[in-house]
């Protein structure tokens, strides 16, 4: 029996045009072992979630530079939870102010946040320690 | 599980997707699941588009969506994108091209990793199948970069095939994989607004005017899938081999043929399964290896001992059924 891949959606809500932060992020991802799925550009949150619930992902990955990461975040968790994915594992990345990542590490709606200059390998060994740990438990 | 199954017949998505994960990852679950499941299918139809990376199958794969989804059917995709062999990770992107459907519950998309073994994945995209015919598709859609043996036994699940060229340069016809040729039931000249693709299209033609002993002569569509032009052609010509198919009872007579193999395959699981658990049960199989390594003993005579110790040979063995 093969270990079970873990799969990771790499989506960017919102209206910001720049993916050239979560294709990095993907191909990283892609060379540390994960299945990404990578959906481009002005992912709408019910587009985000919708994937993810077909994907059957094991972690939601959002990149957002437009500064709607307060309302986006919170919002997606959510429908994520309405749709039974409260498991999903949900990490954040882009620019985001270090008491905005507080907040919503702290209420739940992410994981995990990590901000340009974030070395690509801290972010596999978290994506990677934390879904072993889930499939343990 | 059988929870999954009700599920997965109510519609509801999140079981469609939990089961294919399990088909792929191989769960030992899966086969009770398919049990259950397999009452339920047959009634979809598999459409396989397969051609070289970047020839346009994904933004086909979109406008023919848009396209079906006027005649009301409901739709599966099961989107296959190559898995890196260094890292056994992968990028799968074909739903960027699709994203417009995100949203229609009508369509179910699914990417999927070629990863490790050959033969793995067309098992793992059969099973795929399966389990979207019983969620209730009307129509599945493979699509399947065409550089390799395992994406030429995945089009063989394929109801119908297209094969999508692009005038790249009009060599395009020769640098796709030879046995791809012969799968094609509908060729596709994608990217007919660049240059070359009457030229491309006139050399398919030509290659398929050479043999004519053929039931189904491939008619071989123009369209440029950035824009919808040769879209509707396309699914004409798609529900016209459909009818061939059916009408000719060509496609009865391919789906008993999947039967049958799926039959054999399923046999040999089990016989080799059975046998490795008994060999496992009874024999120390490392130090034979250890003594066949030191030349004590030799691979071809110690295969048949160990048989023989598990009475594979004896048909009354205590085990019995
Ligand atoms: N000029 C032109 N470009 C096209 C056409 N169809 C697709 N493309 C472009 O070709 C590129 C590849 O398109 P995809 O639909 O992703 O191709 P694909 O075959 O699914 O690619 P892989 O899944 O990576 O093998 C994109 O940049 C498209 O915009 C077309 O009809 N004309
Ligand atoms: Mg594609």
């Amino acid at each position: 029996m093969t270990e079970k891949m873990i799969r990771v959606l790499v989506a960017k809500p919102g209206l910001d045009g720049h993916d050239r932060g979560a294709k990095v992020v993907a191909r990283a991802l892609r060379d540390a072992g994960f299945e990404v799925i990578y959906t481009g550009l002005h992912q709408t949150p019910e587009q985000v979630v919708e994937t993810a619930l077909q994907e059957d992902v094991d972690v939601v990955g959002l990149s957002i530079l437009s500064g709607a990461h307060m309302t986006l975040v919170p919002r997606i968790k959510k429908m994520l939870a309405e749709n039974g994915m409260d498991e999903v594992l949900m990490i954040v990345g882009g620019i985001i102010p270090a008491d905005d990542a507080a907040e919503l590490i702290n209420s739940g709606s992410a994981e995990q946040v990590f901000t340009p200059g974030e070395p690509l390998d801290n972010i596999t060994e978290y994506i990677s320690s934390k879904c072993k740990s889930n499939m343990q438990s | 599980m059988q929870e999954l199954v009700a599920e997965l017949l109510k519609g509801n998505r999140r079981a469609a997707a939990r089961m294919i994960s399990l088909v792929e990852n191989d769960d030992p679950q899966k086969r009770e699941l398919l049990k259950d499941v397999y009452p339920h299918t047959g009634n979809a139809y598999v459409l396989g588009v397969t051609g070289a990376p970047g020839s346009g199958k994904s933004s086909l794969v979109d406008w023919l969506l848009k396209q079906i989804r006027k005649d009301d059917l409901t739709v599966g995709v099961i989107a296959v994108d190559p898995t890196s062999p260094f890292s056994g990770g992968a990028i799968l992107g074909d739903r960027i091209r699709m994203q417009d459907h995100a949203l229609d519950s009508n369509i179910f998309i699914r990417s999927m990793g070629t990863r490790g073994s050959l033969g793995g994945l067309s098992r793992a995209t059969r099973e795929a199948i399966q389990v979207l015919d019983a969620f209730g598709k009307d129509l599945i859609i493979i699509e399947t970069v065409g550089v390799g043996q395992s994406e030429v036994d995945i089009v063989k699940t394929a109801d119908s095939t297209l094969v999508v060229l692009t005038p790249a340069g009009g060599d395009s016809v020769q640098t796709i994989k030879a046995g791809i040729m012969e799968i094609a039931d509908i060729f596709v000249v994608n990217k007919s607004d660049l240059p070359g693709a009457d030229k491309t299209a006139t050399e398919i033609n030509t290659m398929l005017d050479m043999k004519n002993d053929q039931a189904w002569r491939p008619p071989v569509v123009p369209t440029v899938s950035v824009s919808n032009e040769g879209i509707y052609e396309l699914w004409s010509a798609v529900q016209e081999h459909r009818r061939h198919m059916e009408d000719s009872g060509r496609l009865l007579e391919i789906r008993r043929e999947r039967v049958r193999r799926e039959l054999t395959e399923q046999v040999e699981y089990l016989v080799k399964n059975r046998i490795w658990d008994r060999v496992k049960e009874k024999i120390e199989l490392e130090s034979l290896v250890e003594k066949i390594v030191k030349r004590q003993k030799d691979p071809y005579s110690s295969a048949g001992d160990l048989l023989s110790k598990i009475k594979f040979y004896d048909q009354d063995s205590e085990e019995g059924d």
